[in-house]
């Protein structure tokens, strides 16, 4: 099962706020068999898919280079479940950044009604944890197209995020070895 | 500009808030780690909170000696020396440091921090805007 907790970015504006959806479908495997007979979108994963668009927004500063994890829930508030069929709308706002992590509080909405609002710490994570990045950049690089983040991403002045020189370089890198492995010599 | 039992109360809100302590635990001589059990990562919800509170900017490095504290200079055998505590003192002069002098390990620095401590860091904040 893939840990993705969001389908796609509507809007990500660098350093500042995030917007990413969600489509809950009885198809996700989690949903059936959380509560047998009313099948609904477990909080957990709300707040796992508010990690990953506030992980990302908070990991695109230094170009997606820094490990970050989600280390506190401080705040976790729902005020209605979601069901299959809904559409999450999960934003993401990063209030304070430090060198060993940042702050974002996020809202959520149901097909446009207000559903939760979370407050996540998270850490950045020194050297000390190891030296490897958490995703092979040219893995992460797959995750964010597919997010549609380059698609939407911009800075605050209103220029393009652009895919990184080191994630492009490792797209390449990944490329030459599968042809090397399938294409006869 | 705030009295003492306001930036008191200010500080324990936002400890309750940050920690998900109760009010009462909140006391002036709580040491921030043991008894109220802040976690490193607290320290970033808390600071945030105290910056929103009171309208300031904390610079991580008056709360947190982190350079005094791993440069050789200031630390022999995993104690600091009396050239650190001096140093420290100068960074934190708003910081009770006669019990951590007895015994200036630098392990136990992070225990240090109390309730009280941390008022009177924003009072002093407050007081030199």
């Amino acid at each position: 099962m893939r840990w993705f907790w969001i389908d796609r970015f509507e809007k990500f504006i660098a350093t500042q706020e995030a917007v990413a959806v969600k489509n809950v479908t009885l198809s996700d495997e989690p949903l059936d068999g959380y509560l047998p007979g009313l099948p609904h979108y477990p909080h957990t994963l709300i707040i796992e898919g508010m990690a990953q668009t506030g992980g990302i927004l908070l990991s695109q500063i230094d170009e997606f280079r820094s490990k970050v994890v989600l280390a506190k829930v401080g705040k976790a508030e729902f005020q209605r479940p979601a069901y299959p069929g809904d559409q999450l709308r999960l934003t993401a706002t990063l209030v304070n950044r430090q060198p060993d992590g940042g702050i974002v509080e996020g809202r959520v909405e149901v097909n446009g009604e207000h559903q939760a609002d979370l407050n996540l710490t998270f850490a950045i994570l020194d050297d000390s944890f190891g030296k490897e990045s958490f995703f092979l950049p040219a893995d992460f690089c797959r995750v964010l197209r597919s997010l549609r983040l380059f698609d939407v991403g911009i800075y605050p002045d209103g220029s393009p995020i652009a895919i990184p020189d080191h994630m492009l370089e490792a797209e390449r890198e990944a490329i030459q070895a599968l042809e090397r492995a399938v294409l006869p010599s | 500009m705030p009295t003492t039992e306001e930036v008191f109360e200010k500080v324990k809100e936002a400890l309750v808030d940050a920690l998900g302590v109760e009010d009462d635990e909140v006391t002036p001589d709580a040491t921030m780690v043991g008894d109220l059990g802040a976690e490193s990562i607290d320290f970033l919800d808390i600071v945030f909170k105290l910056e929103k509170a009171f309208g300031i900017n904390i610079p991580r490095e008056e709360l947190f000696p982190d350079d005094i504290l791993t440069n050789s200079q200031y630390v022999d055998n995993g104690k600091v020396n009396a050239e650190g505590i001096a140093e420290l003192k100068k960074r934190l002069p708003w910081a009770d440091l006669s019990k951590f002098e007895q015994n200036p390990r630098v392990q136990d620095f992070g225990n240090l921090l109390t309730v009280k401590d941390l008022c009177s860091y924003v009072e002093n904040k407050l007081n030199t805007q």
